[in-house]
């Protein structure tokens, strides 16, 4: 006998009704119409209006700030992520848990503090800001700038996802592994890499994902100047001042349709991966 | 372990923590340093200037209550989203569950933008306010709303994986038991998840009284009526008050610290009562 298709399984435990409804009033009035809004409200200009307010060489070079910028950010952070994970994870030193508690100082730092601290920085009269200025670098006020603060905001993501990973990886397999012969490079390319890199995957996604839209640790260091060190999230709020609501929206949308594409990707390789890994 | 790979471990080690370290004092460390540094620059006196300020107050007070109503609604979502995710079975669950976790992957800036194309002067539901008389941008309703936005997935995200792993089993024996809706969330669910809701709640907490994108969208900054704490760092940076701007964010990075303090005892002496991905 073939089962009946059920929309929900039974259950005794009293409560579903209310909780089920409670949540899904709750996402759709604070998740599903404004979003709704921001998908529907850019077509108020038509297909071409849409198409124009996202390709202005301003809007696309800020787009292109962004994304690029994020990108770079992210592999920065994968490398850098990976190398405090194992510090973290395989030794023993002193400070350990105050250096393990810091990693998440950029997730709990208003991201406002964190942009005028690091302005004050890497200004040209700040400590390492001057150092720069002496040789003829400028960090703050230019894309550069933008870089730094979105390394800074994605740091604890990569170490994050990675460092659960790391504790949990068969430590025998690695011994089988140098039994056999395997040099210690070896080992950390055909054991370690591949049961961590779809976490690293998802790390790098996570702050990927959070550098695109950041903002507020962004603005004070950015320097802001149009196609030069103005990223997307400033030029909505830019239209949004000048009541151009279609067109925030419409960087607003072409910001998150982007951005969902990169991370899609990004899950596509974690799934093949993973399927490699099981095999 | 052999003694090959220990030697090969410990020549790596001094190298590889060296490193990390030195990256996490870099981008890390120095900017919270600068904050108190700057803070400092004119002395005390000068730090304290900048909380003689009526409108510094102000930004404390309206900070602390928009946390206030925002932070126990989202715990109340939180509850109610893990108590129906982990304890029944039924179609479209993962799809509330990539719903629920949104609002991370979503610009701070876009978090505030929907609510003025809902709600402001070319809003949606504009007609509809006007002839209430009510408004929404550029008020505290406002930076509610967006604050409830940002912070949405923090209490449900800590308590989901928990409670799907401990499972329904004293629930359901507390039901055999006769014991009522009421009885078995207060006397079973909550005891179980206290920790985790604590743990939520504290990460809620900071980004609602940290936010910065989302509420600047939506709060006009109004000196004294919708500025809230990081919009007066931002209004005192840009006057070049960088001081006061040091100053009043030492609060809020004071905060941080409090709420990692915090964080890390919970890991530490809960460990086993928080979800499986934050004990370490």
């Amino acid at each position: 006998m073939t089962r009946r298709w059920r929309w929900k399984e039974p259950s005794v435990l009293p409560g579903f009704g209310l909780t089920f409804g409670f949540v899904v009033f709750y996402l759709s009035l604070f998740v599903l119409i404004p979003l709704a809004a921001l998908i529907l409200r850019p077509w108020e200009l038509g297909l071409g209006g849409f198409w124009d307010a996202v390709t202005t060489p301003r809007a696309l070079a800020a787009l292109r700030l962004s994304f690029y910028a994020a990108g770079v950010a992210a592999l920065i952070n994968a490398v850098m992520g990976l190398v405090l994970a194992w510090a973290l994870v395989r030794y023993e030193f002193p400070g350990k848990r105050i250096i393990d508690a810091l990693v998440d100082l950029p997730f709990a730092l208003p991201t406002a503090v964190a942009g005028i601290a690091l302005t004050a920085i890497y200004a040209p009269n700040g400590p390492i800001g001057a150092w720069f200025d002496e040789i003829g670098v400028r960090i703050a006020y230019t894309p550069t700038g933008v870089l730094l603060a979105l390394i800074f905001v994605g740091l604890p993501f990569v170490v994050r996802s990675v460092q659960p990973v790391l504790e949990d990886v068969d430590r025998e397999i690695e011994e089988a592994a140098e039994t056999l012969g395997a040099s210690a490079f070896q080992r950390a390319r055909l054991v370690i890499l591949p049961a961590i890199l779809p976490a690293l995957i998802s790390g790098v996604g996570l702050a990927f994902a959070r550098a695109v839209g950041e903002y507020g640790s962004v603005i004070f260091i950015a320097g802001n100047m149009p196609l030069k060190s103005e990223i997307a999230p400033l030029l909505i709020v830019i239209q949004l001042e000048q009541f151009n609501y279609a067109g925030a929206a419409a960087i607003g949308l072409a910001m998150l349709g982007l951005s969902f594409m990169v991370l899609l990707a990004l899950n596509g390789l974690q799934a093949i991966l993973s399927r490699r890994g099981q095999a | 372990m052999s003694a090959a790979r220990r030697s090969a471990v410990r020549g790596a080690a001094p190298f590889v923590i060296g490193v990390g370290v030195l990256w996490l004092a870099l981008v890390v460390l120095l900017p919270l340093g600068m904050v108190f540094a700057e803070a400092f620059r004119r002395g005390l006196e000068g730090f304290l200037q900048a909380f003689d300020e009526p409108d510094a107050w102000a930004a404390v007070r309206l900070t602390l209550l928009v946390a206030a109503i925002s932070v126990p609604l989202n715990a109340l979502f939180g509850l109610a989203a893990a108590w129906c995710i982990s304890r029944y079975e039924f179609r479209g669950k993962a799809l509330l569950t990539t719903l629920i976790d949104l609002p991370f992957s979503i610009s701070p800036v876009i978090s505030g933008l929907v609510w003025v194309l809902l709600f402001g002067t070319a809003g949606w539901f504009a007609p509809l306010l006007d002839a209430l008389g009510v408004r929404v941008i550029f008020t505290v309703t406002g930076l509610v709303l967006a604050t409830i936005l940002v912070t949405l997935p923090f209490v449900a995200r800590e308590l989901i994986p928990l409670m799907q792993q401990q499972g329904a089993d004293e629930e359901l024996a507390a039901l055999t038991l006769g014991a009522g809706p009421w009885a078995i969330f207060s006397k079973v669910t909550l005891p179980n998840v206290r920790w985790a809701l604590l743990y939520g709640v504290l990460l809620c907490n900071a980004r609602a009284m940290g936010e910065f994108g989302a509420v600047s969208v939506v709060s006009g900054h109004i000196r004294g009526l919708t500025n809230t704490l990081p919009l007066h760092v931002e209004i005192l940076y840009n006057e070049y008050d960088f001081v006061g701007a040091f100053a009043t964010a030492t609060v809020l990075a004071g905060l941080a610290l409090v709420t990692l303090l915090i964080k890390s005892l919970l890991e530490w002496r809960f460990a086993d009562e928080l979800a499986a991905t934050r004990r370490h």
